[in-house]
């Protein structure tokens, strides 16, 4: 008892220099940087906020999608991986889920949380003409034509 | 943290900045150059289908979409519709397959009768009333409000009574994992799902056509809005007798041909 007594403000101490420690290092440092091409704007939400709304936000497009056939746009998952994509430094192509440099793995990787997603859905962006009518829904010449428009009147906010 | 916070927003408002200078360096161009911009708009704003949908915009649920199949038209052998499809929605299937995936094929019939002959390209045949959504216990297997019959395979748990219900066995059953390269953005699919023709639903909401529909080199599969009086199809469907197959089901088709033996 007397010992304890004796090394109790050590202990003390101790604690209150490591509860200083993890408080000076922010949440920040801890979470995984997700990559971001910030060239093609921001994203739907502020960075904090997406680590926690981002499920909610892919369920509801999801249905939107699926429902109502809303394609395109800030929320579409298009949109999601092309701003997000992280390219091979070998091959220059774009990687897919199977590398942990993928953008959804940073996070979950680090969070153990498994998602399904990547079982049905492709992990990288696809240049298709589909992709290219998006915008304007025609061929990419006319979609280039509309972004410039898009972005001359006011830009893509 | 905040000082962070305070750079992103000094970062923002230079970006802001630069993108209000480069907005009005363009707009001082158009002004110059008002007939080529005017000539551009117009064809931007032409391009589509009259009936086009927005990729933004919900779906319009007056509408209900629809094919005219014009089997004399259609020749034995010949399968660009089926390989455009496969292209376009990346499933692929081994001749003689009863497992593989398969979204549209090609069926030659002939009356035993008569002897009359006829080839003919079957897939989802995209009924008002159709069986495979009476029977989903998960209600994963849906019909679009504007018509597309197709699976939710967020929500499908791979028990395949809707297989069972089909009397057209346009759909099939996934059983293999699919691997990154066959896959195809707009047409997700996995094993344990099922999975069947969707009409192209991704091309539809961006205003384009269905692949095979697009495919066909004697353009003999016609797409469109079957509620619309002034639509091509409705026009057509006017002058021509079509048939749905097993009309007797009640099923009531958006897929009709127009001769069948």
């Amino acid at each position: 008892m007397r010992a304890f007594g004796r090394a109790a403000p050590a202990i003390l101490a101790a604690c209150a220099g490591l509860v200083l420690a993890t408080s000076v290092a922010q949440a920040g440092d801890i979470v995984p940087k997700i990559p971001i091409d910030r060239t093609k704007g921001d994203c739907v939400l502020p960075g904090d906020q997406m680590r926690r709304e981002h499920m909610n936000i892919l369920m509801h497009r999801r249905d939107d999608t699926m429902f109502k056939g809303i394609r395109g746009g800030k929320a579409s998952l298009s949109a999601c991986l092309t701003c997000h994509m992280v390219k091979d430094e070998k091959t220059g192509k774009p990687v897919t889920v199977a590398s942990p440099k993928h953008f959804c793995r940073v996070c979950h990787d680090f969070a153990a949380v498994k998602v399904d997603c990547w079982s049905c859905h492709k992990s990288v962006p696809e240049e298709t003409d589909t992709q290219a009518a998006l915008p304007g829904g025609m061929g990419s010449k006319q979609s280039k034509f509309a972004q410039l428009l898009e972005y001359v009147q006011g830009g893509r906010k | 943290m905040s000082d962070q916070g305070a750079r992103d927003r000094h970062e923002q408002a230079r970006r802001d900045e630069i993108d209000e200078a480069r907005r009005e360096f363009l707009r001082n161009i158009a002004a110059a150059s008002v007939v080529s911009l005017g000539g551009g708009m117009m064809l931007y704003s032409m391009g589509g289908e009259a009936q086009a949908k927005k990729p933004g915009e919900p779906l319009d649920p007056k509408k209900r979409w629809g094919m005219l199949i014009d089997t004399s038209k259609c020749t034995s052998g010949c399968d660009k519709c089926v390989e455009a499809c496969k292209k376009e929605n990346g499933w692929e299937a081994e001749p003689g397959s009863e497992t593989d995936v398969q979204w549209i094929r090609k069926v030659d019939v002939k009356d035993p009768l008569t002897g009359f002959m006829a080839s003919l390209p079957v897939m989802c045949q995209h009924c008002a009333n159709p069986p495979c959504v009476d029977v989903c216990p998960t209600g994963a297997s849906m019909r679009r409000e504007d018509g597309i019959v197709r699976v939710n395979m967020h929500t499908c748990i791979g028990c395949r009574y809707c297989m069972m219900a089909c009397p057209y066995k346009a759909r099939s059953f996934v059983h293999e994992d699919i691997p990154e390269e066959k896959k195809r953005f707009h047409a997700p699919m996995g094993k344990g799902c099922v999975t069947s023709c969707d009409f192209c639903a991704h091309r539809i909401d961006v205003g384009r056509i269905p692949a095979c529909a697009e495919a066909c080199p004697e353009g003999a599969m016609l797409f469109g809005d079957m509620n619309d009086p002034n639509s091509e199809l409705r026009k057509r469907l006017k002058e021509i007798r079509s048939y749905q197959i097993r009309a007797d089901l009640g099923t009531d088709n958006g897929i009709r041909y127009t001769r069948l033996p």
